[in-house]
């Protein structure tokens, strides 16, 4: 009989031998994401003339394992800005909680008050603010070596009421341009895409069926060349009366004639 | 633990708390380490004429071989009383770390606007550089991987340029480049700003040349040092381009310039 109740009702060591406790771990030294897990790929978006628009795929792969298909990683904040994105998606959905508390917060604060125009928003946060929020945020949790494995795009529009797109990542750094992308939407979405809007007039002059058929575009070649990436997904589109958001977007009329002509690896042999 | 073990054949840990030994990776196996820091690339140039300062510094952002803005401005107006800062006289530029450098200016213009409130007076360049110093070496061990320069008029009315370690260290300059291209910038600032290497010709052999007669640039020949200089590091350094943005301190304010560079 053991008399330390501490060990009644527990696996006996001399029958079932010693539990492996060392997964616990509750001494030592705390350990923080040291990496991303679950993860989705790129998020794609570029200005025009009254607007933003916005693409990422609804995947969140395992490794190589294209684990979750209807993954939701566009997500509208008080119905006046879009948040996408790329990275671990324990992270994403941490934040996305996050920011349901801030817009429920925000929307306590400044009650809804119908204009002319129509109804406000609920709340005053634009995408500038939640912009400089989440890369506070993002760079205080770096500092902690706590970090939330994230790339953000944020847009909609500034204090001037201008169309706003801007990025932040998981170490902080924050930057804006008139299009931008993460992962690897960096290298094969963001020259396309800069084709039609290099700088800020170039995007100023850009239409919205102009920008969604770009980003479509770059839906495609993304799908063609990323390993990780899915044909399903979600676009929104930013305007002045609102958040349009489609999160089951099929990609159309691909074309893979051009796989046939690819040679150096795979299986051909000459 | 072990010694109260009701099985004294296992010398182990015997219940499911944890005392398990801290490390479980198998041998050899890589640890992924998160790294706080990264290079965002760009380059920030300084020179302090008689009555004047000129800053500038380029507006590229990258992020290894990707650019992830053309125009992202490494020069900023210090300790002015409003958002648009229109009221500054300090200008502080920061490379290295854009993530590093952008919380280091919101330190610093948060403490200069503290001390206007306090004292009733904008802060001197002088007091405010060695207060960025202090702000720098209060990270000692965990630095800002920041590489600032600040410019302004000291109390004279002077040109004044303080140089920047990303740890505190610092000292007043005639001159400074700062960043990617610092290497290739600054020995023509040498040579062209503090007039190094330049002899009087004919006027003695070895040690009895004579120098060339230092004297303060004027503002025309400065801004055109920094932009040949600026034309020159674009060409050589692939983390340089797109924007130059410039920064002039007078007694009568600042005056601020874009100007393009190549982008590609």
């Amino acid at each position: 009989m053991d008399h330390r109740p501490q060990a009644w009702g527990r696996p006996r060591d001399d029958v079932y031998g010693a539990y492996d406790a060392s997964y616990l771990r509750s001494t030592g030294p705390k350990t923080a994401t040291q990496a991303p897990v679950v993860t989705g790929t790129s998020v794609i978006a570029i200005k025009f003339k009254d607007g933003v628009v916005m693409a990422a795929d609804n995947l969140a792969s395992y490794g190589s394992l294209a684990r979750f298909t209807d993954v939701k990683r566009l997500r509208p904040f008080l119905g006046t800005s879009v948040v996408g994105f790329g990275g671990d998606v324990s992270d994403m959905q941490f934040l996305d909680r996050h920011l349901n508390e801030l817009a429920i917060d925000e929307a306590y604060e400044h009650e809804t008050t119908a204009s002319v125009s129509g109804p406000a928003p609920p709340g005053q946060l634009n995408a500038a603010n939640l912009h400089k929020y989440l890369s506070k945020l993002m760079y205080r949790r770096r500092s902690d070596f706590d970090p939330l494995w994230n790339q953000i795009l944020v847009a909609g529009f500034d204090s001037d009421k201008k169309p706003f797109l801007a990025s932040v990542d998981l170490r902080g750094t924050a930057f804006t341009s008139p299009s931008l992308a993460t992962g690897f939407g960096a290298m094969l979405a963001q020259p396309i895409m800069r084709r039609y809007a290099a700088t800020e007039e170039d995007a100023a002059r850009l239409s919205r069926e102009e920008a969604v058929k770009v980003v479509k575009e770059c839906m495609k070649v993304l799908f063609y060349r990323d390993a990780r990436s899915l044909d399903r997904y979600s676009i929104a589109v930013v305007t002045k009366d609102g958040v349009e958001l489609n999160e089951d977007e099929q990609l159309e009329s691909q074309s893979w004639a051009f796989a046939e002509r690819i040679r150096g690896y795979g299986t051909q042999t000459v | 633990m072990a010694m109260f073990s009701q099985n004294p054949l296992l010398n182990g840990p015997n219940y499911s708390f944890n005392d398990g030994p801290i490390s479980n990776a198998p041998e050899g196996a890589r640890q992924h380490r998160f790294d706080p820091y990264t290079d965002n690339g760009g380059s920030t140039l300084a020179i302090a004429g008689a009555d004047f300062t000129v800053m500038a510094g380029d507006t590229r952002l990258t992020s290894g071989y990707s650019i992830n803005s053309r125009h992202h401005p490494k020069l900023f107006k210090i300790g002015g009383t409003t958002s648009d800062q229109k009221d500054a006289n300090i200008v502080l530029s920061v490379v290295g770390f854009a993530a590093d450098g952008e919380a280091l200016k919101e330190r610093l213009d948060a403490i200069c606007k503290m001390y206007r409130y306090r004292h009733g007076k904008p802060m001197s360049v002088k007091a405010c550089a060695q207060r960025l110093s202090t702000i720098l070496y209060q990270k000692r061990f965990f630095p800002y991987y920041a590489y600032a320069i600040l410019g302004g008029l000291d109390e004279e009315g002077k040109g004044a340029v303080y140089s920047y370690d990303p740890v505190g260290s610092y000292e007043r300059e005639q001159c400074r480049a700062g960043g990617a291209a610092a290497s290739l910038i600054m020995p023509f600032l040498d040579n062209q700003v503090n007039f190094k290497n330049q002899y009087i010709p004919n006027s003695g052999e070895g040690h009895a040349l004579q120098e060339r007669e230092r004297r303060p640039l004027t503002r025309d020949e400065v801004e055109m040092l920094v932009k040949d200089a600026f034309d020159g590091a674009v060409e050589r350094h692939i983390e340089v381009g797109d924007g130059l943005q410039m920064m002039v301190i007078t007694k009568d304010g600042i005056e601020e310039v874009l100007l393009p560079l190549k982008k590609d």
